[in-house]
């Protein structure tokens, strides 16, 4: 008898932990995931106290604490709390002026004068000076030793001040976009090279600790120029290794923000939980290798889009809350974004992909390897469902899991695949997206070469007409739509928990998590 | 003291050995430490600066030999992905002595709560008449032994962390902070470790023992006029632990090398969990470094059983 109960309570615990640990699978987006297009922060549930302190749950360790070094997108959203540049972007994917109270470029957009704003000062309690933010450029761009750490930066050929509160920047190459570059951390001069090594910036909270593995905790900055800012006193951004584990502790208090949820989990937090969603910053596609014998020929390529069912995917894999797209541009750009998804239709056109299948000499179909870096669990996903439906216009494809550093280096670096279903993180500027798909591109993996697209590229960004360059940018999208580049499928959703007892939580169309307008409301 | 000098050979000859086949693997697996480190984004010139500053463009054996010393000199080196400060590396050595504890901590708890557990139940087993308890401990150490830890964890996790509420999943507090909270929310997972061990342990003894007591020294202990309780821990539990020893000792060393699995349930900073990230990033001198030192602890572990063997039958010596 006793043996019985026992063995039932074993099968109902097992039950229980099956149906409550596992019910969650991982999500994840290239080289970090978040950003969003700002809909409103969330109103809160009554008003902003000061005080108090809050847990971040994060996906990814630090990679470095240099501002200037770090290319992680889960880093840099993190140090967007300590640093600040000349400009920082606002929740509308604009330009705010942060360290720099002014700006003016010159006509032929070479020349960029800068006026500091009074009264800004490091964590260190000195104030910001133009030495600091020469030497700042110069370090990032370059200038001072030869080794550029931000690749935008390098048209720069000169950082001279002007007076102490002026600093005039030279480029060798005028283009409107330049100018987001400049959200390029201002650090105290010499601080690159400081024994210490203490992080020191001028943003709503200073640096206070990093253990690896484990997160990075900022406290209030209380000299921070924009008045009344920051709510609260200190800020742990606690590493979290899975969406399981950041489910529990969603649910045991332990931490109290996490940017990374799942559908699945999303529902099951809706009761305790503020959820907010947002389009995240990352173009999703089953990307064709262009310069594959069999994906060379455009026919092919576009018999993949028609195969494709859009839809499905978003249905399946995030609610129904992702943006579908058809060419590589995000969406929330919304003055360079063209909707061209009726070109092959957001659900499956099974016929007109046979149609084009035959015309290319592969009536019965073809056999396809899509590789998948495999630590991304969402990509997988996707992958397993787009099988299913290149099935039914008789391709044959195959998934091949890698690691994500043999991706990288098979992949990307090396171009050495068919096809891949990956996920790129996009920026707020319409070229960064765009200008990978010139010919001779070094991050030009799909190998896409199309002479009039490389035409259009260099004039869209010598463009200095806001109007003249959208039509540009439009252009482009159009032409790596027609050719077929790749099959783009979705801008996956970020789905945000947030404690109930908080407010303030801001969305940015850029990698940020920005602490500085949370609080606790009472 | 010639068995000392012989180990200690044997222990310099396959840490070296290790070593070499670990540098070797970094050679072949694919993926540029670069790359993994710098991203996509990343300029060129930066790229070139980083490949001379980490040695890339020396030849291979150079670089073996530059560590090698490096290591031997007590400079461990730095790690490649994780950061002191702005300006720095983290040095390896102090990486994974900040990591050492939480997996020493578990080890050790781990241990107490197998030996604590396991011994006195096998020996409970062994001498049970008991028909039904030695059916039901049948069962559950079989159940025990059958669930693979990280499951194990997760059954923990709900049972004390979500329907009990003991623990906050997850909550790890490091012991920096406070050594009791650390200790407390250790419990867990060295439970989860501990459980099928504590039941393999506990079968061993018992089928030790239940061997033991056919033995012919059994039968002249009773003539002689021993009591059953004398017999039982004075000669069969004796000669019954040594298997059990060099069983245990297997577990401390699976345990101090690192419980990966559990450590990533639980969301433990300690090595095993280091050795993971290591790999995927490509952390060269932190995983060769890891990698010695689960070889010096297994082979130290093994050396100390054999220790032990002499202590609880000092036949041995005298062979």
């Amino acid at each position: 008898m006793k043996k019985k109960l026992f063995s039932l309570l074993l099968t109902a615990l097992l039950t229980m932990a099956v149906l409550g640990g596992c019910g969650s699978d991982g999500t994840g987006e290239s080289s970090g995931n978040n950003s969003s297009k700002g809909t409103s922060a969330l109103e809160p549930a009554g008003d902003p106290v000061y005080g108090g302190s809050v847990v971040v749950g994060i996906q990814q360790d630090i990679d470095s604490l240099d501002p200037h070094k770090a290319t992680a997108a889960g880093t840099k959203e993190i140090l967007f709390n300590i640093f600040e540049g000349l400009v920082k972007p606002d929740k509308n994917g604009d330009l705010m002026k942060a360290i720099a109270s002014d700006y003016t470029v010159s006509e032929d957009g070479l020349i960029y004068t800068f006026t500091l704003r009074e009264g800004v000062k490091f964590h260190n309690g000195s104030a910001v000076t133009a030495e600091d933010v020469k030497y700042s450029l110069e370090r990032a761009s370059g200038l001072l030793d030869g080794t550029p750490l931000i690749s935008s930066l390098k048209v720069l050929t000169s950082v001279e001040i002007i007076d102490e509160k002026t600093v005039q920047v030279t480029v060798g190459s005028a283009n409107t976009e330049l100018i987001y570059s400049f959200v390029a951390a201002i650090i105290p001069a010499g601080s690159g090279e400081d024994e210490s090594g203490t992080p020191i910036g001028t943003g709503p909270f200073s640096f206070v600790s990093y253990t690896p593995q484990e997160g990075i905790v900022v406290k209030k900055n209380s000299d921070y120029w924009q008045q009344g800012l920051p709510y609260l006193d200190e800020v742990n951004f606690k590493i979290i290794t899975s969406t399981d584990t950041a489910l529990l502790e969603l649910q045991g208090g332990s931490i109290d923000i996490y940017p990374y949820l799942t559908d699945s989990q999303a529902n099951e937090l809706k009761s305790s939980f503020q959820i907010l969603s947002a389009p995240s910053a990352v173009v999703q596609a089953l990307y064709l290798n262009n310069a594959d014998p069999l994906l060379s020929d455009v026919r092919i390529r576009q018999a993949i889009c028609y195969a494709l069912d859009k839809d499905e995917v978003n249905d399946f894999l995030a609610g129904g809350n992702a943006t579908i797209i058809s060419t590589a541009m995000l969406p929330t750009l919304q003055s360079y974004y063209v909707d061209l998804n009726d070109t092959y239709g957001t659900g499956a056109n099974i016929e007109k992909a046979k149609e084009l299948m035959k015309d290319a000499g592969y009536p019965d179909g073809f056999d396809l390897e899509i590789t998948v870096p495999s630590n991304y669990e969402y990509h997988v996903q996707t992958a397993e469902v787009v099988v299913e439906q290149l099935k039914k216009a008789g391709i044959n494809a195959v998934i091949n899991p890698v690691e994500w550093n043999t991706w990288l280096e098979d992949c990307y670096n090396g171009r050495k695949y068919q096809s891949t279903i990956s996920g790129l993180t996009s920026d707020t500027t319409p070229g960064y997206m765009m200008n990978r798909f010139q010919t001779d591109s070094k991050k030009n993996f799909i190998n896409f070469a199309n002479a009039e697209y490389d035409q259009v590229y260099e004039k869209a960004a010598a463009a200095m007409d806001p109007t003249e360059k959208a039509g540009y940018y439009k252009q482009l999208q159009q032409i790596l739509c027609d050719e077929a580049g790749s099959a783009f499928i979705q801008v996956p959703a970020i789905t945000i928990a947030v404690n109930p007892k908080l407010g303030g939580y801001t969305f940015y169309p850029v990698y940020v998590q920005d602490m500085s307008t949370v609080y606790f409301a009472e | 003291m010639k068995l000392f000098i012989k180990k200690i050979i044997t222990l310099i000859m396959t840490l070296f050995l290790v070593s070499v086949a670990a540098f070797l693997a970094f050679q072949i697996i694919p993926g540029d430490v670069v790359t993994s480190i710098l991203g996509t984004e990343a300029t060129p010139e930066r790229e070139e600066q980083l490949r001379e500053e980490l040695g890339l463009n020396d030849p291979p054996v150079e670089r073996y030999f530059k560590w090698a010393g490096g290591v031997l000199r007590g400079d461990f080196g730095r790690s490649y992905q994780y950061s002191k400060n702005m300006n720095e590396m983290m040095p390896v050595a102090e990486l994974i002595g900040d990591k050492l504890p939480v997996t020493l901590w578990l080890a050790g708890l781990s241990m107490v709560l197998i030996i604590l557990v396991s011994i006195p139940l096998g020996v409970l087993w062994a001498k049970s008449a008991n028909r039904f308890l030695d059916a039901a401990l049948g069962v559950i150490t079989q159940a025990a032994m059958a669930v693979p830890s990280f499951f194990l964890g997760i059954l923990v996790t709900f049972l004390f962390g979500i329907v009990l509420k003991w623990f906050v999943p997850g909550g790890y507090i490091s012991y920096r902070e406070s050594l009791s909270g650390f200790l407390g929310y250790l419990l867990f997972p060295a439970l989860s470790i501990a459980l099928p061990k504590i039941a393999m342990t506990a079968r061993f003894l018992r089928n030790s023992m239940l061997t033991q007591m056919q033995a012919d020294y059994v039968r002249t202990a009773y003539s002689k006029g021993c009591t059953r309780k004398r017999v039982m821990y004075g000669h069969v539990l004796r000669n019954a632990l040594m298997p059990v020893v060099t069983f245990l000792g297997m577990i401390i060393a699976e345990i101090v090398a690192g419980s990966i699995v559990v450590e990533q349930v639980f969301g433990l900073p300690g090595i095993g969990r280091l050795l993971i990230s290591s790999i995927n990033n490509r952390d060269f001198p932190v995983v060769e470094i890891l990698i010695l030192y689960i070889t010096f602890v297994v082979i130290f572990v093994y050396f100390l059983v054999d220790i032990l063997y002499r202590v609880i039958d000092p036949r041995i010596s005298e062979k």
